[in-house]
């Protein structure tokens, strides 16, 4: 680790209460709802991170106390560096400040998190969703969504799967 | 003394008008220019120069629905689109053919999940299923002839 | 499933113009069915006369759910899936998430196996270079470009076959290593393609480079500046029109790519006439890091030595029996990765493809993302086509390389 990202990992542990991560050679930082955009604002303002690689998030179920992270990868050009934000939220229908305003195409990834996770982004310009169809129910990536297997059919279920099948018959 | 004698040999054949009418049918067959995923690729390597579909009359891709007799469901049909394809059917006139094309096309595929139709034979009437994850451009062609083999059966009076 | 929701222009208030409301500009469709969105792309415009006043994009419409089916299978397995996200660049992304597995399980890869990898993965960003010459050219009435591509992409799609029994969806590169060996033929095969390229390449170029349609259709069309490039997070050729000198490839190396020599094309302009030059330049560049790949192809296995994650060779499966307990315990139950979250990266043909790995200890994945490229750089497509005539969108929507399948994911 250099000096550079060591100073940088020490002041957002110092501003914004974070907690440093590392694993396989990759640094996050555990940083509370309240304090992520600032912090991304520093991490854009201060440290070079000029550009918003991935914005994504996890679910870990709906027993889970924080259910989902939001996981925000940041890259610096300059540098030649990568870092990684997570931020704890709770609840079953979570909410977030927009990332939008710091770095604009957080637009259409924070569009996907809400019609995968049904997170929503307060003060988002244009929060519809995007790769489901608008009047779909459900946020398909959560874990408690079923995939949605379809039973394969076979000589022995062919009846039964072939009656409740819409076919499109001539 | 007949009409070949004053004007020469015309060359007249005398055929059934459902055997004309099905043999133009299949050699001037235009498909619709339309591909959704991986086997739009493999569409496209039949429809260039190595495959050339052109020997089948096909060389005419028409992008509109109203000018194409035949669909071919190059890849998965998604829920959000299934909508789509069932609306480009209807806009083709009649007679027209499906070929399922692929296996996500055909039935789902290795995607057995809540985004993807499992076979579009849920959303359009198909006529041929053309296996493969992509089939290869013999594949389709293999698929377009069979078509062709079930056009040439075809009664005038089965179609309304 | 049968009918289609109307749009009414009150949802999309907020991304039209006032002019719209009273008549004065109208919304056109474009898509998902309309031949020069290169697959099911659908955009909303707001017209002025013949002038895009806004541009809507509509994307989803090949939306497969991998991501959650991947959830739902083993490490392996899951693999399958990711062929079939960028139909374009198959290899690569096998290549992505191999490395995510790998970096997650601390695994060794041999080094005749990443070089095979590069190799592999720089003909298949030939062979995708040269579907969107094809279809990018043909969308700007160059028909002729499209037939040539399309026969020398037959060339690269015979070695994939050959290696793997598959012309598109190889599923080759597997976690610690490939699936087996390159056969005896590949050297001679590869090595025909190095010889043949170089002067197609040229033949491309002369329909091309200095056609003066095709100039007028692409030059200070659809210009980006650096800045707003790195503002949106676009990665690719499409930074690299705008002068920006990265590449993953360069920036962070994988798979030995730090003992090849390359060089970044860059141009500045930033237009669409800009990213074709990057593009085929690049293709240049792949040749040679081919040849310098071929020429120091290594010998050795081709698989990881560790037996907790890689089956064994089949050979031994009939000799030993801890071979068959390990070969049955990885295609049944699969191995256990350790806990943790990991983003391995990769240069695709079109840019950054990044997967987001994350384990909780069991033998399924606990959630995969892919960052991918084109989902990034569609998204500033309402930037480019701003004020722009319709006919220049579909060159733009050409010169940025869309691949839905990549942005639907």
């Amino acid at each position: 680790m250099d000096e550079q990202l060591k100073a940088c990992l020490a002041s957002f542990e110092q501003r914004f209460g974070a907690q440093v991560q590392e694993f396989r050679g990759e640094w996050t930082l555990l940083i509370a709802a309240e304090q992520i955009i600032a912090a991304l604002q520093a991490a854009r303002d201060e440290f070079g991170f000029e550009m918003l690689l991935d914005e994504t998030a996890v679910d870990y179920g709906p027993e889970q106390s924080p259910r989902f992270h939001v996981i925000y990868q940041l890259y610096s050009l300059r540098d030649n560096r990568l870092l990684r934000l997570r931020t704890p939220l709770d609840g079953n229908a979570p909410h977030l400040p927009t990332a939008e305003t710091v770095y604009p195409n957080a637009n259409w990834k924070e569009r996907e998190l809400w019609d995968m996770f049904g997170i929503r982004f307060d003060g988002h310009s244009d929060l519809r969703r995007i790769l489901m169809p608008a009047d779909w129910q459900g946020h398909p990536l959560r874990k408690d969504y079923p995939l949605g297997y379809e039973e394969v059919q076979f000589t022995f279920n062919f009846e039964e799967i072939d009656l409740r099948k819409p076919y499109a018959r001539e | 003394m007949g009409i070949e004698q004053k004007l020469g040999n015309m060359g007249i054949v005398t055929a059934r008008l459902e055997d004309v009418v099905n043999w133009s049918r299949t050699n001037s067959m235009w498909p619709m220019l339309f591909g959704l995923a991986c086997c739009a690729i493999e569409m496209m390597s039949a429809q260039a120069a190595n495959y050339d579909m052109s020997r089948f009359g096909m060389e005419l891709m028409r992008a509109s629905p109203r000018q194409s007799d035949l669909m071919i469901v190059a890849g998965r049909v998604s829920r959000k689109m299934a909508p789509v394809v069932r609306q480009l059917y209807d806009q083709m006139p009649d007679p027209k053919w499906v070929i399922a094309m692929g296996d996500c096309a055909s039935c789902g595929g290795v995607f057995n999940n809540y985004a993807i139709v499992q076979g579009v034979d849920e959303v359009v009437p198909v006529d041929v299923y053309v296996a493969g994850c992509p089939p290869r451009p013999e594949g389709l062609i293999h698929g377009i002839v069979t078509l062709h083999e079930k056009v040439r059966k075809e009664k005038l009076t089965q179609r309304s | 499933m049968t009918d289609i929701r109307e749009v009414s222009v009150d949802e999309l208030r907020h991304l039209v113009s006032e002019r719209v409301l009273t008549g004065e500009t109208m919304l056109l469709n474009m898509g998902p069915q309309h031949p020069s969105t290169h697959g099911v792309l659908r955009l909303l415009m707001e017209l002025d006369g013949e002038i895009i006043v806004n541009c809507i994009p509509d994307i989803g419409f090949l939306h497969t759910g991998v991501e959650k089916n991947m959830e739902a299978k083993t490490y392996q397995k899951a693999e399958v899936m990711t062929d079939r996200l960028d139909y374009l660049n198959p290899i690569g992304n096998n290549l992505a998430y191999c490395l995510a597995v790998e970096k997650l399980l601390d695994l060794d890869v041999p080094p005749r196996a990443q070089t095979v990898r590069v190799l592999l993965a720089e003909l298949q960003r030939i062979s995708s270079h040269l579907i969107w010459l094809g279809t990018s050219a043909l969308d700007l009435a160059a028909m002729s470009v499209f037939l040539y591509g399309m026969r020398e992409r037959e060339v690269i799609l015979d070695i994939f076959e050959m290696c793997s029994g598959q012309r598109m969806m190889t599923t080759y590169v597997r976690p610690g290593g490939l699936w087996r060996d390159v056969p005896v033929e590949f050297e001679g095969a590869v090595r025909n393609f190095l010889a043949l390229m170089p002067r197609r390449l040229d033949e491309y170029e002369a329909l091309l480079t200095k056609n003066e349609l095709f100039l007028e259709r692409t030059q200070g069309i659809g210009v980006i500046s650096a800045q707003d490039c790195l503002r949106w997070g676009l990665t690719g050729p499409v930074l690299r029109g705008s002068g920006v000198p990265f590449d993953v490839r360069k920036a962070r190396p994988y798979s030995g790519y730090e003992q090849f020599e390359f060089d970044v094309p860059t141009q500045t302009a930033g237009d669409i006439y800009a990213r074709y030059l990057v593009r085929v330049q690049e293709m240049r560049e792949s040749l040679k890091i081919i040849e310098q790949a071929i020429n120091r192809l290594p010998y050795g296995p081709v698989r990881s030595n560790n037996r907790k994650f890689v089956p064994p060779p089949r050979s031994e499966l009939g000799v030993s029996m801890e071979a068959l307990i390990h070969h049955f315990k990885l295609w049944t139950e699969g191995f256990s990765a350790p806990k943790g979250a990991v983003y391995a990266a990769t240069e695709s043909p079109r840019g950054e493809l990044g997967v987001y790995l994350e384990s909780d200890g069991g033998p399924k994945p606990y959630r995969v993302h892919f960052n991918t490229p084109t989902f990034a750089n569609l998204q500033a497509l309402p930037l480019m086509t701003r004020g722009r005539f319709v006919a220049d969108a579909v060159g733009v929507i050409g010169s940025i390389d869309i691949v839905l399948g990549d942005a639907d994911r």
